[in-house]
């Protein structure tokens, strides 16, 4: 029960890029398209669920001083394969757009970061359900990202066009133009950013709604609510619940 | 033809910028970039560690793991030792440059400790955050694959280079970054956008800004 919560809970209210904001880079370069996103996030979701289950194994024979090489040393191996396999599998074209990012994978902090929270205090069958969730999460997330990155920016998805090319001069549907930009680098920031406001104003609209719910049920009914706008957790200072980790 | 210091200055530090066009060390730059005294002391750290790095895996990229040409001998070859046909690329890179960069920065780390405390007291807390800073490890990726040789990389003196000018392209956007971040702190912005959504969208107008020096003096990255 609480494995397959582990699994459930881990893509949305623990996502790694919205909420934990880890795993920046990645997210930010290869997201043009969906078809690399895809091929992104599947290469560091392998990476995660063997590093996890291996982590898990073998943690208690880890030296508390020297855990965090260990962890390098062991992401690096999975790396090494999963580059191997993604050279073997993949279309070139996804392997070119992916370029670096995938030894890059090696340094992404979602892995460590799930190593050291995760899979060195947990069992092997709770860290691959936190691998595979978290890997759910970090395909949503790219997917959400590139989607809009690509329909926008490309007028395609997943490769095949959306749009009418132009026969002549005569459409029937007003040509749609690409937003060239937003598949360039400044698309990227302004996308991400545009998003993860998204993602904060629904997670504001939930906490008050549930605030609206829960007031009636505080016995102190009769006496003056304090003003909405005027309690500590309304307020804009607020601390946002995740700062990138650096 | 072998490429120019400047050209490699100009195209690390403002066409390719590491962070703005490479996306590399996107986590310390906005993690590390509300105030402007911690953005210079990563900077300058970086800087640091991406110079000694970018050396060291090039001299491993060209001299032990890539197979002997005319450019440059595997040291492994000379010794006698078997080295497959397209050297030990694909199965020790990843590998040996992580532990090469991490074993680096502990070096470096104690070095600094021992024989000059000032700046270990300046840089210190930074260091070990750079282990897993994507921008060095990218870097040294890049140099064995960009301007124009993909086969051999870099060589040493040049990936040095381009090591430092990358450590400054990071420097010069963490501190505009927080700059910018220090002035919006003090405006209102929509709750929704309050933090990092509007850094990022901030940090899309730098790098939109940055565009503009594609192609300057006609260096093509």
């Amino acid at each position: 029960m609480s494995l397959l919560k582990e699994l459930t809970d881990k893509p949305i209210k623990h996502n790694p890029v919205f909420v934990l904001v880890l795993g920046l880079c990645p997210t930010l370069a290869v997201t043009t398209s969906v078809k690399n996103g895809v091929a992104m996030a599947a290469a560091a979701t392998a990476v995660l669920v063997c590093a996890n289950i291996l982590i898990s194994l073998i943690r208690r024979f880890i030296p508390n001083q020297i855990r965090i090489a260990c962890y390098i040393v062991v992401i690096a191996g999975f790396v090494t394969m999963v580059e191997i396999a993604m050279k073997a599998i993949a279309p070139e074209a996804i392997n070119m757009a992916l370029g670096i990012f995938i030894p890059l994978i090696v340094v992404n902090c979602i892995i460590l970061g799930r190593a050291e929270a995760f899979a060195s205090k947990h069992g092997p069958l709770a860290s691959l359900m936190d691998g595979l969730g978290i890997g759910v999460g970090f395909l949503l997330a790219l997917v959400a990202i590139s989607l809009v990155r690509e329909v926008l920016g490309a007028g395609t998805l997943w490769g095949y066009r959306l749009t009418p090319v132009a026969v002549g001069h005569t459409t029937v549907i007003p040509q749609y133009v690409p937003m060239t930009v937003l598949g360039m680098a400044p698309g990227a920031f302004i996308v991400i950013g545009l998003l993860f406001g998204l993602f904060y104003w629904a997670g504001n609209r939930r906490r008050d709604a549930a605030r609206l719910v829960a007031v009636p049920a505080v016995p102190q009914v009769a006496r003056d609510f304090p003003k909405p706008k005027k309690t500590p957790a309304q307020r804009p200072s607020e601390p946002r619940p995740s700062e990138p980790r650096p | 033809m072998e490429v120019g210091y400047l050209e490699l200055a100009v195209g690390s530090i403002l066409i390719s910028n590491v962070v703005l066009a490479k996306f590399l060390g996107l986590c310390p730059f906005f993690g590390v970039s509300r105030r402007t005294s911690d953005a210079v002391g990563m900077g300058l750290a970086v800087i640091f560690v991406m110079s000694i790095a970018s050396a060291a895996t090039a001299l491993i990229y060209r001299h032990l793991l890539l197979p002997t040409n005319l450019e440059h001998t595997n040291l492994l070859g000379v010794l006698g030792l078997p080295v497959p046909e397209g050297g030990y690329v694909l199965i020790l890179k990843t590998i040996s440059f992580i532990l090469v960069i991490a074993g680096l920065v502990q070096f470096v780390e104690m070095v600094l400790k021992k024989s000059a405390p000032a700046l270990y007291r300046a840089l210190g807390i930074y260091l070990p955050l750079i282990t897993t800073n994507c921008a060095v490890m990218g870097m040294a990726l890049l140099n064995t694959e960009a301007w124009r040789d993909p086969a051999n990389g870099l060589p040493v003196h040049l990936a040095t280079v381009n090591g430092f000018c990358g450590g400054v392209g990071f420097l010069l956007a963490m501190l505009l970054m927080s700059g910018i971040r220090q002035r919006l702190a003090e405006r209102r912005v929509p709750k929704a956008l309050q933090g990092l959504p509007i850094a990022f969208i901030s940090a899309g107008l730098m790098a939109l800004a940055f565009m503009g020096f594609t192609k300057l003096f006609g260096i093509a990255v």
